[in-house]
């Protein structure tokens, strides 16, 4: 009887059913195309151009992609060795961090938990100007700023250095700010996932001889918790390009002296609103997207479980 | 017997024990150094402009004053819009994405979610995944072609629309939804309801942590948005104080150095009120969180 009922709604509403998913799938699917997918391909289109905003793009085929891959001295030289520096340790290094703050925070208890949770989830949504702000006051280049006011009163310098236009230094503070608000979404994801853990895991094993914290984490923890990890993976990898605009915001120039903290978004952007070569910037946008699809690639090769 | 060997739950641990001593003494300086920059935040916009200056810098205001809000306030732009103006246009902009952002996101999720049966919900779900990889200043010349032909430019929608195309949000209301009993709709259908009823009455209730996290990080990223403010607005009164304040600080780092700090812990505030507030209903959405 029951069976019978639902055949005959399944018949009568099916259309209607489908109807209504449709409609609400389509505000979202709209933006969706319009913001992301459409400007992917507009990229994708751009970049085979020569194309500047004010004639109509003119096809060149792959010169763009040749011209960067070959002549572009900048980008070879400085631009991708910096990317690549600042993203593998901004990256990997941020999940681990991610990680292990993570663990060790799930090992407390609730009340205590939540509020260290807090601290060091806090620098993640201060947003980019408190970013800027605050990191150009503490590695400001004169004695007023706080680093060289702290080294010199121990004696440890003789006179400011000028923190953020040494090309020697500008990179490794990049990396610290990034990685000093790497502990975003991705951190409360590996939290909760560490804290879902089925608890008879962890009894089983101990029954089975584990000894100590170390193989719980080894053998249990992590591998329950892969689907997390691999979000938390894909958040940092974004996070470390997405962050990339710092250097010339911290070094107050663009491009930044000797083009320490140039990375490959502040290449985009030097090409596209300085000299307007939107072509070559949609080709440059294109290499991004490929590495960002290619490291998450490697992070899925490394979280995603063997079936 | 064998099990007087487990010695207990170590996981989130409902008591205290002498061994989780040293993870404190690990988390506590790397929280305390993790605050300390938002700290000296703080004590910059409290400071009077002699202390600003001072040699050796302090780290906590001596004398603390209200002088660099009061100045904040009394701030306008170089065309005469008052600093009040950006400030009401960001909270416009924010409360109008995150009300839209929820319903779409809601209405979208529960389609890609429950509707498995259509074959248009799961390839856009995978091109979704696939967008959580999206970096949008990677496409910040497209997108404004975009906002060009779509003929937004200048207009309140040019603030909003590219906001709520946000993948995150609808992978992590999918995930939530996908555990909400089949079962449950099934017998909803089934009394007559359609699917606007089903989310208005089962899916709406069912998914309210889900819900607050997205309405968060909508509220974040709208917050402090200058993407629009910089490539899709022209005229000044409609741009956004988070804009404003961007503007100040590079134009004119050293004048108002104490006011941008004001600014910033204005604008701090709010969210981090909100994310206290909601915390718990982030965690329990976060767990759903996994990429299979």
């Amino acid at each position: 009887m029951k069976a019978l009922t639902k055949k005959r709604y399944r018949r009568v509403n099916r259309r209607e059913d489908y109807l209504t998913s449709m409609l609400l799938l389509l505000p979202y699917l709209l933006l969706f195309s319009l913001f992301i997918a459409i400007p992917v391909l507009i990229a994708i289109g751009l970049s085979f151009t020569y194309f500047d905003v004010i004639k109509t793009p003119e096809l060149v085929g792959v010169s763009n992609y040749i011209a960067l891959l070959t002549q572009d001295e900048i980008f070879l030289k400085y631009i991708i060795p910096n990317t690549f520096k600042y993203a593998l340790i901004v990256g990997p290094g941020g999940c681990i961090l991610s990680f292990v703050l993570a663990w060790l925070v799930t090992q407390i208890q609730a009340v205590p938990r939540t509020i260290l949770t807090l601290c060091l989830y806090m620098p993640s949504m201060v947003g980019s100007l408190m970013i800027q702000v605050v990191w150009k006051t503490i590695f400001s280049g004169d004695q007023r700023g706080l680093l060289n006011a702290f080294l010199l009163s121990r004696g440890w310098i003789d006179s400011p250095v000028s923190w953020l236009l040494s090309p020697e230094y500008l990179l490794t503070i990049m990396i610290l700010v990034a990685l000093w608000q790497a502990m975003g979404i991705g951190f409360l994801a590996m939290i909760a996932g560490i804290l879902n853990v089925n608890e008879e895991l962890y009894e089983a094993a101990y029954v089975d001889g584990m000894k100590n914290r170390f193989q719980e984490v080894v053998y249990i923890t992590i591998p329950s918790m892969k689907p997390q990890m691999m979000f938390s993976a894909v958040m940092a990898i974004v996070n470390a390009f997405n962050t990339g605009w710092i250097g010339p915001a911290l070094a107050g120039s663009n491009p930044t002296p000797d083009y320490s903290g140039n990375l490959i978004l502040n290449h985009i952007e030097d090409y596209a609103f300085s000299r307007y070569e939107m072509g070559y910037a949609a080709a440059i946008s294109v290499v991004l997207l490929l590495m960002i699809a290619f490291f998450s690639k490697v992070a899925g090769k490394l979280f995603t479980e063997k079936d | 017997m064998a099990k007087s060997k487990f010695k207990g739950k170590k996981v989130d641990p409902r008591s205290f024990s002498r061994d989780q001593i040293k993870f404190y003494c690990i988390l506590i300086p790397i929280a305390c150094l993790m605050v300390l920059p938002v700290v000296y935040m703080f004590n910059e916009a409290f400071k009077p402009l002699g202390e600003l200056y001072a040699f050796p810098p302090t780290l906590i205001a001596k004398e603390p004053t209200f002088n660099n809000f009061k100045k904040l306030f009394e701030l306008s732009g170089t065309t005469g819009v008052p600093m009040t103006r950006y400030l009401l246009n960001s909270i416009f902009i924010t409360l109008i994405t995150v009300i839209l952002n929820i319903y779409i996101t809601v209405a979208c999720a529960f389609v890609l979610s429950k509707k498995g049966q259509y074959r248009v919900t799961k390839w856009f779900f995978s091109i979704n995944q696939m967008a959580l990889m999206f970096v949008q200043v990677a496409v910040a010349v497209p997108r404004y072609i975009m906002i060009v032909r779509l003929g937004l430019i200048d207009t309140w929608a040019a603030h909003i629309f590219p906001l709520i195309a946000m993948p995150i949000g609808i992978f992590l209301m999918k995930q939530f939804i996908d555990d909400v009993p089949d079962a449950l709709l099934e017998a909803a259908y089934v009394d007559g309801a359609g699917n606007f009823t089903v989310i208005r009455r089962i899916i709406l209730p069912m998914t309210r942590p889900a819900v607050a996290t997205v309405a968060i990080l909508t509220f974040q990223s709208a917050w402090q948005a200058t993407e629009a403010s910089n490539n899709f607005i022209t005229s000044d009164v409609m741009k956004t104080i988070y804009y404003y304040l961007n503007a100040l600080q590079t134009n004119n780092a050293v004048a108002s150095r104490g006011i941008v700090a004001a600014g910033t812990i204005i604008l701090f505030i709010p969210n981090l009120i909100i994310f206290i507030c909601m915390q718990s209903r982030v965690m329990s959405t976060m767990s759903h969180s996994g990429i299979k």
